[in-house]
């Protein structure tokens, strides 16, 4: 198991680097970081100056080691828009917001999507069935940007329930979230679903039922726990899903996190905040998936025993 | 509903989508480029205000709605076949050759394979879209780039099941080359789940297709993208929903009807890979 774990940790920092490369030569191609940092009075000598100040006269590999060390002690360098802004001080301020709202919207899902399941499986075949798994494959099937318009249009603009965008109390959480999670909840609705139909088919719960459990007990105790395990398994990518989702549906709801922060710096070529912003995201990607790996270990005794 | 009767409905209104958009663009009243300023955000035939002339209204340049769904269904569709020809070669390609090769060039192509799984697809695509700007061929490449290793890992795995069957041992020990061995006997026998995958694919294409449009770094303007009309409609929202609303629902019409199609034949081909995807 000690093995397991040393393998995923290094295949992590394997991925992190491979990004930090990736991520270091588009930068470089996306936009002259003079250009950007001069005024419009400066002389050559001034252009020399900087590049040599900026290390660009190096050759690329040496820039790059330059990066990687500069990174390593937590220097990004910083913004190159007007507030020249320390990129890493940036990027975490941004955090908290993108933090809370993935939080707020993967506990909903969780919550919200379990329930659905369970009642599409115990109902199967009704009309209460039959909504569940529309609610699903709509989910599933609507764009995150369009299905964020479509809510502020009803929600703020028609009815005047909520408000439109940016951060404030509870209730501005409210749209972003169900936008940010619509998709993995029609996920995890459809595999509790799946995973409940067939526990509720199996030996031991037709034995469960033979001993005379009462059907409650029969769904919430002996079907359930083990129709949870492939939701487990599937926690990493619902998480990386809403991390990545952020950059559209934080731009949409104007949501000052990382993933708006994300596309603002793309579109501005603010290469050191590119960097940095891509680098956490990643960053978070990996670690989600090391932790549901974890959690898998934990959970099914069966891999227990496997490693 | 019986599993049947959405399976058909799914299917007509896929074909539906490929007949607009392959033969569509011949039959319009407008032109999809060019507006009448006189006839700028006009409402939908079936509102108050609505007219015949334009059925789904108008955008902030009085150009017909209609007329550019129905060509940015062309986009939509000629992204999801260039992306899916290319990202299904490259990966059927390199999934094959690693599970029957196997060995270090199996470890090293499966490595490469977990990492393009465990980055970011949208901020990579967002990445390199910025660099090399917004048009059809860099939307292609950048798509296929992120969509490559789902068919690599499918064909690698169908690969090292059809690889020690009856069949093809009895092909080797005829005297079968390699190359007849897998062209012959292990594509065509593991194509079904290709199939499905390909599938499937065509609902995640249209949607990154459209996110990257939507923020600006997809099909340029003035071309009618659904994502990006959907974009340039959010601003007008209020006064005008179906400037962004109905190539929206066109999105997710499609989207819907490739996800249930894809869902039938996964049930059909390849029971096996229940609930082990999305």
């Amino acid at each position: 198991m000690l093995k397991h774990l040393a393998g995923r940790l290094a295949e992590a920092l394997v991925a992190l680097l491979l990004m930090s490369l990736v991520i270091f030569l588009l930068s470089r191609v996306i936009g002259d970081p003079v250009a950007l940092l001069l005024s419009d009075s400066a002389t050559e000598a001034d252009r020399q100056m900087l590049i040599a100040q900026l290390g660009l006269d190096q050759p690329g590999w040496r820039q790059y080691l330059t990066f990687l060390g500069n990174a390593l002690q937590g220097d990004f360098g910083q913004s190159v828009t007007a507030g020249r802004e320390d990129a890493l001080h940036l990027v975490l301020s941004r955090l908290p917001a993108s933090l809370s709202l993935a939080g707020i919207a993967l506990l909903f899902t969780l919550v919200v999507g379990i329930l659905l399941g369970v009642l599409a499986a115990v109902t199967r075949g009704t009309v209460a069935d039959l909504a569940v798994r529309l609610l699903a494959l709509l989910g599933q099937s609507a764009p995150s940007f369009w299905l964020g318009i479509m809510l502020i249009y009803l929600f703020a603009v028609k009815l005047g329930w909520l408000p439109t965008s940016g951060l404030g109390g509870a209730v501005y959480y409210v749209l972003p979230a169900l936008t940010l999670g619509l998709f993995t909840l029609a996920a995890i609705t459809r595999l509790v679903r799946a995973s409940m139909l067939e526990a509720l088919g199996s030996e031991y719960v037709k034995l469960a039922r033979i001993k005379g459990v009462s059907e409650w007990a029969v769904v919430l105790r002996h079907a359930l726990g083990n129709s949870l395990i492939p939701v487990v398994t599937f926690m990493g990518t619902f998480f990386a899903t809403m991390i990545t989702g952020a950059v559209v549906v934080e731009t949409v709801f104007a949501w000052p996190g990382i993933g708006r922060l994300a596309y603002e710096s793309i579109m501005a070529r603010d290469f050191p905040v590119i960097q940095t912003v891509v680098l956490v995201i990643t960053a978070f990607f990996i670690l989600a998936n090391l932790i549901v790996d974890l959690l898998y270990l934990a959970i099914d005794p069966r891999m227990r025993a496997r490693s | 509903m019986p599993r049947d009767l959405s399976f058909k409905c799914a299917l007509g209104l896929l074909i539906l989508f490929a007949i607009v958009a392959l033969i569509g663009p011949f039959f319009l009243e407008h032109d999809p480029l060019r507006g009448s300023l006189r006839a700028r955000l006009d409402p939908p035939a079936w509102a108050p205000e609505g007219s015949a002339t334009h059925l789904l209204g108008t955008d902030r340049l009085g150009r017909d709605v209609l007329a550019r769904i129905v060509q940015g269904a062309r986009i939509s569709l000629a992204v999801c076949v260039v992306v899916i020809a290319i990202a299904g070669t490259i990966g059927t390609a390199l999934g094959t050759l690693s599970g029957y090769v196997g060995g270090w060039l199996d470890r090293v192509l499966m490595r490469l394979v977990d990492l393009a799984l465990s980055l970011p697809v949208i901020l990579l695509a967002l990445l390199f879209a910025a660099v090399v700007g917004p048009s059809f061929l860099n939307i292609v490449i950048v798509i296929s780039l992120v969509l490559w290793s789902q068919y690599a890992r499918m064909s690698r795995g169908e690969t090292l099941r059809v690889k020690n069957e009856d069949y093809v041992d009895l092909a080797r020990t005829s005297g079968l080359g390699h190359a007849a061995i897998i062209f012959r006997h292990v594509l065509p026998n593991i194509a079904p789940s290709l199939i499905v995958v390909a599938t499937l694919q065509v609902g995640v294409v249209i949607i990154l297709e459209a996110s990257l449009s939507f923020l600006g770094v997809g099909v340029p303007p003035p071309n009618p993208s659904w994502g990006g009309m959907v974009a340039e409609g959010r601003s007008y929202i209020v006064s005008a929903w179906w400037v962004s609303a109905l190539p929206g629902l066109a999105i997710v019409l499609v989207v819907m009807a490739v996800n249930v199609v894809g869902d039938a034949l996964t049930d059909r081909i390849n029971p096996g890979l229940k609930g082990r995807g999305a």
